[in-house]
């Protein structure tokens, strides 16, 4: 495969992944709880780091998946002493990530961790770093990484598609059947965990909150059905992706930033053109009920 | 340790780099405290990503490093931000949490893209830039700071001046319209301040942990007080320590940026609120706990012994009862059970013969004072309805003392319908053994009636 087909396919496993699990966060009205996670996964990258003293994927997994349902946990605690909930957010990412920033920037010298690329990703060296096993090269391991994150997530949200759904919307009636909806919301904190660092090496742990946020918010203005949001949005998320991605090309710019901004060019269109929950929709609509009584 | 704090102390850039952070730190902890108050903490940090682009922009049309052309920019996609979030939530079903992280990101995402084309360009010495997105305080040079603090005073004489307008729009928004007062100007007007408070902060603690300066002092003091204008007091406060001591620690260890510092040491000052502060804090909350739980345990065996007591008098038997007979009644750990008894004997209340514990008569008089009160609350809550006038709330303690003789008395004959009134007046509890002696010769059958009549 080409150079540009590799990224565009590392920007559209990204688009997927994060597409999918943002419906949930939106429908569950978490998604500033994704923006903390995807902030503080910096601190779980760094302990990994300071721990394992190596880049493999795994170790990040890991690290970064312990310190999203840390984060989330924390925020819980705070919530559940009194503290209002976009405070305990506040409170809690800010400090976990300025505690990765610190110890980054303390163990500068030995960290291979530039916080830039963190931040903002770098999916222009994705197909160099590639993954070989016994001599045969099998394309990037950042591919690979996300396909595997993708696959772990489909099956979860296959095998508790019912639950989720039901605690999404109504938790109330979700714990009156029996659903262990604490064990789902952790379920879903560790998948939005594992999602981000895995995307962090493309796009960058804070332009996944974009591609987490914006094609699931597209897709909620675009249908009424779950299956359909959940489809919509990762196709929204790979249009993002591809578009971004040629966008970058033409302009010679930051490929993540791109993808980021057409995600919101693209939300901007449904936003206005979307037909039942449109700007214009709702004027034409608003209109004709005003040229009917006149 | 002490020469080193002053000789960094005494060096001229960190003077000037103190002077801005305890400033930013006063302005966005005062200001920060209007937006936990509204719930909007977050908003600041969407202002605070959003306020990237601006720069770009800023540096893009001006061509250089300009302080001041930076903050315009800056304070214009920021309050561009907050309209579109708040378009997003009144024009469509989008929830406010998504609607800010959607704009948050989608701009931050354009401003990394200005920020590559800036590097690109022919004078993109954009060092400067890169600098906001984690905040370099030890590159505030003196007119830098000297266009903080000017802001930031500014910001607080605002602030002082509209006061009553500014609590009144916050904690009540339709009685402010009601009596008259322009609240669409009173938020911009808010708005407006925040994020200049959020503006000038981007230099020194940078547009990621920006949002830290406005949430953190501010929930912090909401520990501390119930009172707005001591609230705002107290969060520029401990915005200012904070400010003060990020700056001196990162400028002793030289490699510790100085922004995250701060936001640590916020967030130290924020823990230490969540634990000691009276009232609200934890310890304070978990002695209350402790005390209610004690109380609560003592007088669970008092009426217990009580209850038990009731049944057998029928009957007529000795009115002693074994810790197992206790134990079964209610649930409670042996240890709890036996520290509580002891507890009791001690006071005269309870009183016991080999393993047999029974009531005292002063026991029997406070047993019986407790039990009439708490069956006289199962009474209300039946009748919820009928008492609302009594305006009990959940938290409140009841006491029968404290209801006006009328209530009392109609509670009193709903109890007696229920068959709930306590049946044994203080006075049958004798020396602690049996009931008085005119009593146990009584025949069952007497004493029933007489327990009736009661």
């Amino acid at each position: 495969m080409s150079y540009g087909a590799w990224i565009m396919l590392t920007g559209s496993l990204v688009g997927v992944s994060c597409g999918i699990i943002g419906c949930f966060l939106i429908l569950r009205k978490m998604a500033m709880l994704a923006d903390a996670i995807s902030h503080t996964v910096l601190l779980g990258i760094v302990l990994a780091y300071l721990v394992s003293h190596s880049l493999e994927g795994i170790y990040m997994l890991i690290g970064a998946g312990i310190i999203g349902l840390l984060t989330a946990f924390l925020v819980q605690v705070l919530h559940s002493s009194g503290v209002q909930s976009d405070a305990a957010i506040g409170v809690v990412f800010t400090s976990l990530f300025a505690f990765g920033v610190i110890l980054l920037s303390a163990f500068a010298g030995k960290v291979h961790l530039d916080v830039n690329h963190a931040l903002m990703g770098e999916i222009t060296f994705i197909p160099w770093n590639t993954l070989t096993i016994g001599g045969v090269d099998l394309g990037p391991s950042a591919v690979w990484m996300l396909g595997i994150v993708l696959i772990i997530n489909l099956i979860l949200i296959f095998l508790f598609y019912k639950e989720i759904k039901i605690s999404s919307f109504d938790p109330a009636m979700a714990t009156a059947i029996g659903i262990p909806v604490m064990f789902i919301h952790y379920l879903l904190m560790s998948m939005v965990s594992i999602t981000t660092v895995a995307s962090f090496d493309s796009v960058g742990a804070i332009l996944v909150v974009a591609m987490l946020i914006v094609p699931g918010a597209t897709a909620y203005l675009l249908t009424d059905k779950l299956l359909v949001m959940l489809l919509i949005s990762a196709v929204i998320g790979v249009l993002s992706a591809i578009g971004g991605y040629y966008a970058a090309l033409v302009w010679n710019i930051s490929i993540s930033g791109s993808m980021a901004s057409i995600a919101g060019l693209i939300f901007a269109t449904a936003f206005i053109l979307s037909p039942r929950h449109g700007l214009l929709s709702k004027l034409l609509a608003r209109k004709s009920i005003i040229s009917e009584r006149t | 340790m002490f020469y080193e704090l002053l000789s960094t102390l005494q060096d001229a850039n960190t003077q000037w780099v103190l002077l801005g952070t305890i400033l930013l730190g006063i302005a966005s902890g005062v200001l920060g405290s209007f937006a936990l108050l509204r719930k909007q903490s977050l908003i600041g940090d969407a202002m605070a990503h959003a306020a990237l682009p601006g720069i770009c922009l800023a540096f893009l049309l001006y061509g250089t490093k300009s302080i001041g052309w930076f903050l315009v920019g800056a304070a214009l996609s920021g309050l561009l931000a907050t309209y579109f979030i708040q378009v997003i939530i009144n024009h469509s079903r989008i929830k406010e949490d998504t609607a800010i992280g959607l704009v948050l990101s989608v701009f931050f995402g354009f401003g990394i893209v200005l920020l590559t084309k800036i590097a690109q360009t022919e004078n993109g010495n954009q060092s400067g830039l890169d600098d906001f997105i984690f905040g370099q305080a030890a590159s505030l040079v003196g007119n830098d700071v000297r266009v903080i603090s000017a802001i930031a005073i500014v910001l607080l004489l605002v602030t002082w001046l509209l006061f009553k307008e500014l609590k009144l729009f916050t904690f009540d928004r339709q009685f402010a319209k009601g009596i008259g007062l322009p609240t669409g100007l009173l938020n911009g007007l808010l708005m407006t301040l925040i994020v200049s408070a959020v503006v000038i902060g981007l230099q020194a603690v940078g547009v990621i942990l920006m949002a830290a300066m406005l949430i953190t002092p501010a929930i912090s003091a909401r520990y501390w007080t119930d009172r707005l204008d001591r609230m705002v007091i107290v969060a520029g406060t401990i915005g200012a320590l904070s400010g003060m001591l990020g700056t001196i620690l990162s400028s002793m260890a030289n490699r510790l940026p100085t922004g995250p510092v701060i936001v640590l040491a916020a967030t130290v000052i924020f823990l230490i609120s969540l634990i000691f502060a009276p009232h609200r804090g934890l310890v304070s909350k978990g002695l209350k706990l402790y005390r209610i739980r004690k109380i609560v345990a003592r007088e669970t065996v008092l009426q217990t012994l009580y209850d038990l007591s009731e049944e057998v008098s029928i009957t007529n038997k000795k009115i002693r009862f074994s810790k197992e007979a206790l134990l079964s009644r209610r649930k409670m750990t042996v240890r709890k059970l036996d520290s509580n008894l002891k507890r009791l004997q001690k006071e005269g209340y309870v009183h016991h013969i080999k393993d047999m514990w029974s009531l005292t008569e002063s026991g029997g008089s406070k047993a019986y004072e407790i039990v009439f009160n708490n069956r006289l609350f199962e009474i209300y809550t039946m009748y919820e309805m009928k008492f609302a006038s009594l305006q009990f709330a959940a938290n409140d303690v009841w006491d029968y003392r404290n209801i006006d003789s009328s209530t009392l008395k109609e509670l009193e004959q709903l109890m007696a319908i229920h068959e709930r009134t306590p049946k044994l007046a203080p006075k049958y509890f004798g020396k602690g053994e049996t009931f008085r002696k005119e009593n146990s010769s009584q025949s069952a059958k007497k004493r029933k009636k007489e327990v009736k009549s009661l």
